[in-house]
């Protein structure tokens, strides 16, 4: 079991990592200063959320490395987050379409994930499934903002919600070593909840007088490390000092 | 965009049974977004338990020219002040 929960851990932890990390580089760039402290104050939860599930994927694989080294020291290839977070942010409508769809989906996740048989994980979810709340709020109310805002408004952020959704089929998507892992009752089985996100994102789709955008190929591979070719620019910088200069402090 | 969006006051409640203080302001293109806005930059750091948000534009001040007439007759009034009352130790707030 320990390098099914290591796998699954670091999907976990990837996918709010990397979502952290593309969200931080907005930071003094943001449309204002009140956009930028929320966008700031997610990507912080979210960095939060995956210390805690690398930590237990060191654990899970037995060899010694933590949190950090998890994050810092592993290649491209090893990184098992879902395609949609690693997404280039493009404009603002595009990073809120990706949060938006994100975000209702980790929601109904951690929900689900609070009641795993395996103890930390629960505690996590629980923790984590107040930030998320309120990381699904601001992402469906600016989404509803911009969709029944301006044309220009509308345009943008129909154009990045069309860019992203040809990755949220794979949130859903179950695999064997998932399949596993769910029989025992530790991780959660997104298949359930696909239900409920297509409501929660239809609902404030029309609010937002924006269409489902039509069905295209879905777009998969992250969850055994195949990625776009923006996960390995992303790493590079956030991994650059640490690798560059070993046990750095300030 | 900026010079768009109406300014609102925030007014942060530290804990149950004080009253709302005055904090600072935000800019929002309605109450939902103010209310988010004055969450993400002025509870970060536990500061509070209840918000509220006005828009700027609703608060009447007065005018800095009549500060004469309207402050400074208080000041001469010492027995409106009730320090012949003694507070005991344990009492934080009144």
């Amino acid at each position: 079991m320990g390098e099914a929960l290591y796998d699954y851990a670091l999907r976990l932890g990837d996918d709010s990592l990397v979502l952290g990390q593309r969200l931080s580089e907005w930071c003094g760039h943001a449309p204002m200063l009140e956009i930028d402290l929320s966008l700031a104050n997610v990507a912080l939860d979210l960095i939060g959320q995956s210390t805690h599930f690398l930590k237990l994927a060191g654990e899970a694989e037995g060899k010694g490395r933590d949190a950090d080294t998890l994050a810092f020291h592993r290649d491209v290839l090893d990184f098992r987050n879902c395609l949609l977070v690693e997404q280039p942010n493009g404009d603002f409508a595009q990073t809120i379409a990706r949060q938006f769809l994100f975000s209702n989906w980790q929601e109904l996740l951690f929900r689900e994930l609070m009641h795993s048989k395996l103890e930390v994980i629960a505690a996590i979810a629980a923790k984590a499934v107040k930030e998320v709340t309120y990381h699904t709020r601001l992402a469906n109310e600016w989404m509803v903002r911009l969709g029944d805002g301006t044309a220009e408004s509308h345009a943008r952020v129909a154009d990045g919600l069309d860019w992203m959704w040809r990755f949220a089929d794979e949130l859903f998507a179950v695999d064997a070593a998932l399949e596993t892992l769910i029989g025992d009752g530790i991780a959660a089985d997104m298949r359930l909840f696909r239900g409920e996100w297509d409501i929660r994102v239809d609902k404030v789709l029309a609010d937002a007088t924006l269409e489902i955008p039509k069905p295209r190929r879905a777009a998969t591979g992250g969850r055994i490390g195949h990625h776009s070719e923006h996960l390995g620019h992303l790493l590079s910088e956030m991994q650059f000092l640490p690798r560059a200069y070993p046990g750095a402090r300030w | 965009m900026s010079s768009e969006w109406p300014l609102w006051e925030v007014f942060v409640r530290a804990r149950n049974g004080l009253a709302h203080k005055h904090v600072g302001s935000v800019h929002a293109a309605d109450a939902r977004m103010a209310i988010e806005a004055a969450r993400d930059t002025y509870t970060r750091r536990m500061e509070g338990v209840s918000l509220w948000v006005v828009p700027s534009a609703a608060i009447t001040a007065s005018d800095p020219a009549e500060a004469g007439a309207l402050f400074e007759p208080a000041a001469d009034k010492i027995y409106r002040h009730p320090t012949f009352y003694s507070i005991p130790e344990h009492i934080k707030n009144i």
